[in-house]
């Protein structure tokens, strides 16, 4: 089903960001979330335009993962729907989420630690496989491994891993693990791309590889982006648009400049959060 | 641009000199053990490590690469056995391939069944469900004497294995054949291990919620995983009872067997396809080796019940140290041996 969206090339995304008025690539609309008597989300409304980079900022705990993984259909929200692309779902399912074009990656390493790192990226391409059992063990690779080969090994390049393309993910830094999973995420050239802290760990050099990458996924094949991310700098530099979640509720969502001046995001988030920007980082970095 | 290059070059340069390997290990199964092999090496060595090597690389498949823990080994080998017993019985004209297969395929049915918690059940859990298959088949198969064609122990001797009109005779053939066997299989297994199911096994083991997210069809996976994991064990339990032990017997599917197969896999290498065939050589050949040391250190006074302790004392000891300081089983120990021993002839890049 997903075929087209890996072999044919994606139209000219300039337009598309232009045409901020069609259909958004993603949609949260009225989303609530509870777990037992723990509120995560309540009631928050989403619009993400295509071939937009759209940062979820917010103090720990605001509920930036749970609207990740309810996007994602790893958690059923308790009320309201998501819109991907032309469909809407009241929970998403995520054995579906990678061949409707979307493609994420985790706040935690969720790596494959068995398979080399060439192989992990592959997994990224682990949907569009048609082939039978019996298929796989009797047929040669036809023209599809083909193709999944060179898609890897240009991600591979692009992500800048070539070199340790079949090393074993758990003798990587953590940096580099992160990129890893940025190009499993990458390889299916998703329409649509949910990155949960994806610099989290990282030093100023690395962050600054990986604003590059994700500029480019955005660039060159038009990806929208939906990014978590507590560097504010980093935030404010990529950005497209931003929306403050704070326990669990929009509190703001605009272009940068007017998130910056906001006066409830500057005394719920910014003020706070600029003296221990570090804080988040060194969790995630231990984790 | 040359990485890449080197980067695709490497698997084929691994594949033909993986091939080589095999090839040798091959042509010395075949042709040395008939040159040179007694009865006894035959009968007691040979033909049982064929037998558990290859139920160690169904429970493998199961547990190593999908990650999906399992007690009922010895159920499925049951299943395989009476089931090709049965087959072979009632279905005049079969050819016993036939009835082997078919072995498999009941064996793979019933670890279906018993694989359907997994959708639900992990780790400890699934183990202890697996279980109830070791109970429930051992019980099915004291209950009805329909499986033991009317035996009320449920033994029976085993028919003989018939090839296009040949008896397989003596244990030299009776060799030959399991080796046949257990040779098909392994290149199954090594062929689904590098597929992409393969490659979906491992995905759902390290990460099942990444492996969801990218697309892998993880009930489909686990339930792929049993059936294929409990057709090669229940095909093992075949060659366990016709060409090894010639009778089929209850007794020898029990609770015990089921762990030894799971040793087998832990101290041989989990997720490994030579691990199988490391762990079963150490399980067959240590008791032989300790009653040999037993009677020449101790004579008379170690007997078959000292024997039996001290094997048991060992075979613990010896897990609990894989466990701890070698994870990856005997697999691993080799692999370090022999990139030590060749340390010296290759460059740097390729030494460490
Ligand atoms: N699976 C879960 N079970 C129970 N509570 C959860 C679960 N996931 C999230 N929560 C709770 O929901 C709230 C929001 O958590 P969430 O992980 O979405 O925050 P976050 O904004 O991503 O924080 P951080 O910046 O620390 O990653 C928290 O109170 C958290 O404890
Ligand atoms: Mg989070």
């Amino acid at each position: 089903m997903s075929t087209s969206t890996i072999a044919a090339p994606r139209a000219a995304t300039e337009g598309a960001r232009a045409a901020d008025a069609s259909a958004p690539a993603l949609e949260v609309a009225g989303v609530s979330l509870a777990f037992g008597g723990v509120t995560a989300l309540t009631g928050v409304d989403l619009k993400v335009a295509e071939g937009e980079i759209f940062s979820v900022i917010g103090p720990n705990g605001a509920g930036k993962s749970s609207l990740i993984n309810v996007v994602s259909g790893l958690y059923r929200p308790n009320a309201g729907c998501v819109l991907i692309g032309r469909k809407s779902f009241a929970a998403v399912p995520a054995a579906a989420l990678a061949s409707l074009g979307v493609a994420r990656t985790f706040q935690n390493l969720a790596l494959f630690n068995g398979l080399d790192v060439a192989g992990n990226v592959a997994m990224g391409l682990a949907h569009q496989d048609r082939t039978g059992l019996f298929g796989q063990i009797v047929g040669s690779p036809g023209a599809r491994a083909e193709e999944a080969r060179s898609l890897v090994t240009e991600i591979l390049a692009f992500i800048e891993l070539t070199a340790i393309a079949d090393r074993a993910p758990g003798t990587l830094p953590y940096g580099v693990r992160k990129r890893v999973e940025l190009a499993r995420a990458l390889v299916s050239r998703p329409k649509l791309l949910l990155l949960d802290e994806p610099m989290a760990g990282m030093n100023a050099a690395e962050k600054a590889d990986m604003v590059r990458f994700v500029r480019a996924a955005r660039d060159r094949w038009g990806a929208t982006v939906v990014l978590i991310e507590h560097d504010i700098g980093v935030v404010m530099e990529i950005s497209d648009r931003i929306a403050v979640l704070d326990h669990g509720r929009k509190i703001a969502d605009g272009a940068p400049a007017e998130v910056r001046d906001d006066k409830g995001v500057i005394d719920a988030y910014l003020g706070v959060a600029h003296d221990d920007d570090e804080i988040p980082l060194e969790l995630a970095g231990a984790a | 641009m040359a990485d890449v290059a080197f980067r695709l070059a490497a698997p084929s340069r691994r594949l033909t000199s993986g091939a080589v390997a095999g090839a040798l290990v091959l042509a010395s199964a075949y042709l040395l053990p008939p040159l040179v092999g007694s009865t006894y090496l035959f009968e007691a060595i040979l033909l049982p490590f064929l037998a558990l090597s290859l139920a160690g690389l169904g429970l493998n498949l199961l547990t190593g690469y999908a990650g999906q823990l399992s007690l009922g080994s010895a159920a499925f080998m049951a299943v395989g056995a009476y089931a090709a017993f049965n087959f072979d019985l009632r279905v005049p004209g079969l050819p016993f391939v036939g009835s082997l297969i078919l072995g498999g395929l009941s064996a793979a049915a019933v670890g279906l069944a018993f694989g359907l918690p997994s959708l639900r059940l992990r780790g400890f859990y699934l183990a202890v469900s697996t279980l109830a298959a070791q109970f429930f088949v051992q019980w099915a198969l004291n209950k009805f004497d329909w499986f033991s064609n009317g035996s009320a122990s449920g033994v029976v001797r085993a028919p003989d294995i018939v090839l296009a009109g040949h008896v397989i005779d003596g244990p030299v053939e009776r060799y030959l054949f399991a080796l046949t066997v257990v040779v098909a299989a392994t290149l199954f297994a090594v062929r689904l291990a590098n597929s992409q199911t393969g490659r979906n096994f491992i995905a759902v083991r390290d990460n099942e919620t990444a492996a969801r997210i990218v697309g892998v069809p993880v009930l489909r996976t686990k339930l792929v995983a049993f059936a294929v994991s409990s057709f090669i064990i229940g095909v093992a339990g075949a060659l366990w009872s016709f060409a090894y032990l010639r009778t089929i017997e209850p007794a020898g599917f029990n609770l015990d067997r089921s762990f030894q197969i799971l040793f087998i896999v832990i101290i041989g290498g989990l997720a490994s396809i030579r691990g199988a065939f490391f762990g079963a050589a150490l399980i067959v050949v240590l008791p032989l080796a300790l009653s040999r040391l037993g009677q020449a250190a101790f004579g008379g006074a170690f007997d078959s019940g000292v024997l039996e302790l001290s094997q048991r004392v060992l075979l613990g000891a010896l897990i609990i140290a894989f466990l701890i300081a070698e994870p990856k089983g005997l697999v691993a120990l080799a692999d370090r041996a022999r990139a030590r021993a060749l340390r010296p002839f290759l460059k740097p890049p390729y030494g460490g």
